[in-house]
């Protein structure tokens, strides 16, 4: 069991407010780790300092440490764009950019100079695109719009984009929490498929989710970890009360 | 006549009143049909609109019914006169009337006026009279209609609706007569000169036409060319490149750092300093460009040895540019507002830099909104009179060099239409054909760039 991402005493603030409480938690390679809890309890604010997509926010703060493979990725050497090239992100509604599938796709392998070859950009365009379960789908026609997909191809065309670019691990903000339930048992099945080749951290709102595809899952409540382990354990006998009530539906 | 209006505006807020306060009493006993102030706002709009209506015939009926009754009581003076020595009499007595008096007035004059001032109170009662009594129709009338059961608020609704739609009609009537005159005026113009002459001839020399007479017959062939279009073309366009040279860059780097890099302090100081030169007269920025601009730039052309005229399009085309700026940069600025944080964070999130994003990510998708803003700047740059007026001459010359002076066809229209106009003859009729070139162009510009904007707001979600 190798550890991926490794958080410590990580704390978050917007302003004067303080959004993550002193957070450690660790992501296992080549696993899928879900975070769940009930809306504002910080597990987006914390997804988003991964990749330090928090960096745009002027008044957000970020204190503690984070790591990637031994890497504290808030260093001074760090560039936050290469950084990224390691961390991809899904985000909660898909966003294909107003380009081609292809386009989009080759969106990141272009800006990263992973090639000048056509045929090799096709080929990563088409990996890619197979990974992402979208292959068949629009294999004839890589010309036309990514916005013209149906919103359940449009979030696994944003998955095709972001595995482009060969990242190491991959963010997911609520993936699914704008498609129908077919599109997203459709996406559910990626992720298990997808968890062989990278480290899955994924938020969702959906407890039936977690359970499904996560091998590890993190309880998060008004900015504190609650609890992390093993999903079996958290969803059959959780150790805190408060998780308890939150599985079975108490609150949230 | 402002008092008769204080009136009538006074019996309306009266009936408002009335009509309020008798459905609140009857609303006593029984829930009404619509809210009290419905009624009274009724019984106002039956009283204002009648006796506005009233009033404006009465305004304007009022000199056509003065100079009747004078023809009637002064026949016997004025059977002896022209029809333009009866107009200079009516002048002079209407003035007389009004207290202009140089105390040589005959005593016919002196007559006239006296009927006059007893006219004027007369018709002044009179109107008092129609406004009250129409008034106390418009009440009674109200006052049957009021009941538990009558639903007001309709009535009401109705009117209002065709009020405002009566507003539209008359800005879209206005338009169509503007055009309308520019057309049968521009037709009157092509009966001199030949259309294709004025729309593919390459000189411009309007006052061959002082030798027309309007007795002579008119020779065709002196105007064949002096009423060709080509030279004001080439020379507005000239102009407008220039500017757009200026203001496209400018505009849209200054939008581009407003958009995306200026921290908020910054944006909300300098957004509205650029939207300010938008606000600067243009007569302004044409003495800027006379006696700054254009001076400035024939001393630096002599300096390094270039022939430059102390009128140039390159002094009107720079400073119209930096009128322009705030059209481009405002609406980039916007467009590229619009286009949503998501793509934004798409971008960064697969690792791409600020500058790469904006370039590959933001203004394709704001592209359409921003060539949009660049047609609807060109439309103004080809629209633009004063700066061409005062720093470019009016000198038509056929040239596509900077430093030249030329002339635009707005500042041709400005000529024909200043100075001694004579509607039958081409070099004042002239204008109107300009006029309506210039509104096909503008109205096909605009036309594309609304289209352009249209596309743009389906381009995402």
């Amino acid at each position: 069991m190798v550890n991926s991402i490794i958080t410590k005493n990580l704390n978050v603030y917007y302003g004067d407010q303080q959004a993550i409480h002193n957070i450690s938690l660790d992501f296992l390679k080549n696993k899928v780790t879900a975070l769940i809890g009930p809306s504002g309890c910080g597990k987006s604010t914390f997804l988003r300092c991964l990749n330090r997509m928090n960096d745009v926010i002027d008044i957000c703060r970020v204190e503690g440490n984070i790591s990637l493979n031994g890497m504290d990725i808030y260093s001074k050497e760090i560039e936050v764009e290469h950084l990224r090239e390691k961390i991809g992100m899904v985000f909660q509604k898909p966003n294909p950019f107003p380009k081609s599938i292809y386009d989009n796709v080759a969106y990141g392998p272009r800006i990263h100079g992973f090639t000048d070859k056509k045929e090799e950009m096709d080929l990563i365009v088409e990996t890619s695109l197979k990974k992402a379960g979208l292959f068949e789908e629009v294999k004839d026609r890589l010309d036309d719009m990514g916005t013209s997909l149906s919103g359940g191809q449009q979030q696994r065309l944003c998955i095709a984009r972001a595995i482009a670019i060969k990242p190491e691990v991959i963010l997911m903000d609520e993936p699914c929490s704008a498609l129908d339930p077919i599109a997203t048992s459709i996406i559910e099945e990626l992720i298990t498929d997808l968890k062989k080749s990278y480290t899955i951290i994924i938020v969702t709102h959906s407890m039936q989710q977690a359970a499904r595809v996560s091998d590890k899952t993190a309880f998060f409540h008004l900015g504190n970890l609650i609890e992390e382990g093993d999903t079996s354990k958290i969803f059959t006998k959780p150790d805190h009360q408060k998780t308890n009530d939150y599985i079975t539906g108490r609150f949230g | 006549m402002f008092y008769s209006v204080l009136t009538l505006f006074v019996l309306s807020f009266i009936g408002f009143y009335l009509g309020k306060r008798k459905s609140i009493k009857l609303s006593q006993n029984i829930k009404l049909a619509s809210l009290p102030s419905y009624y009274g706002y009724l019984a106002m709009l039956y009283i204002l609109i009648p006796t506005l209506i009233a009033w404006f015939v009465l305004l304007v009926g009022e000199n056509f019914v003065l100079e009747k009754y004078l023809f009637l009581i002064l026949k016997e003076f004025l059977i002896s006169m022209s029809g333009s020595e009866v107009q200079l009499f009516f002048i002079k007595i209407k003035n007389l009337s009004e207290g202009a008096s140089f105390g040589n007035e005959s005593d016919l004059e002196l007559l006239g006026a006296q009927k006059i001032i007893q006219f004027k109170n007369l018709f002044l009662l009179l109107t008092y009279l129609v406004i009250f009594l129409v008034t106390a129709i418009a009440l009674y009338l109200v006052n049957k209609k009021i009941s538990p059961t009558f639903k007001s608020q309709r009535d009401v609704e109705k009117i209002v609706n065709l009020f405002i739609q009566l507003c539209s009609y008359i800005a879209i009537l206005i338009t169509v007569g503007i055009f309308l005159s520019l057309v049968f005026e521009t037709i009157n113009f092509f009966g001199y000169v030949n259309p294709l002459d004025f729309l593919f001839g390459i000189n411009w020399n309007p006052n061959k036409a002082f030798v027309i007479d309007s007795s002579d017959v008119i020779d065709k062939d002196i105007l064949k060319d002096a009423f060709g279009i080509i030279p004001l073309m080439t020379g507005t366009l000239l102009v407008a490149f220039l500017a757009m040279l200026v203001s496209i860059p400018l505009g849209l780097m200054s939008a581009i750092y407003l958009a995306e890099y200026a921290p908020k302090r910054i944006r909300d100081i300098s957004k509205p300093v650029i939207e300010i030169l938008a606000g600067i007269p243009t007569v302004v920025y044409g003495f800027f460009a006379a006696l700054v601009v254009a001076p400035k730039i024939a001393d630096l052309g002599e300096y390094i040895g270039l022939d430059v005229s102390s009128e140039s399009a390159l002094a009107a085309g720079l400073t119209m540019g930096v009128m322009i700026i705030p059209f481009v940069s405002s609406l980039s600025d916007d467009v590229i507002g619009a286009v949503p944080q998501s793509l934004r964070d798409g971008s960064y999130a697969l690792g791409a830099t600020k500058s790469e994003t904006i370039i590959k990510v933001i203004l394709p998708s704001a592209l359409p909104g921003i060539i949009g803003s660049f047609l609807l700047a060109i439309s103004r740059a080809i629209g633009e009179t004063m700066i061409v007026v005062m720093a470019a001459s009016l000198q038509a010359n056929l040239t596509i060099n900077p430093l030249e002076p030329t002339t635009t066809i707005t500042t041709q229209i400005v000529t024909a239409l200043t100075g001694d106009t004579e509607f039958d003859n081409p070099k004042t009729l002239v204008a109107f054909a300009l006029g309506l070139t210039l509104f096909f162009a503008t109205l096909l510009l605009n036309y594309f760039a609304l289209r352009t904007v249209k596309k743009y707001r389906e381009q995402y979600d």
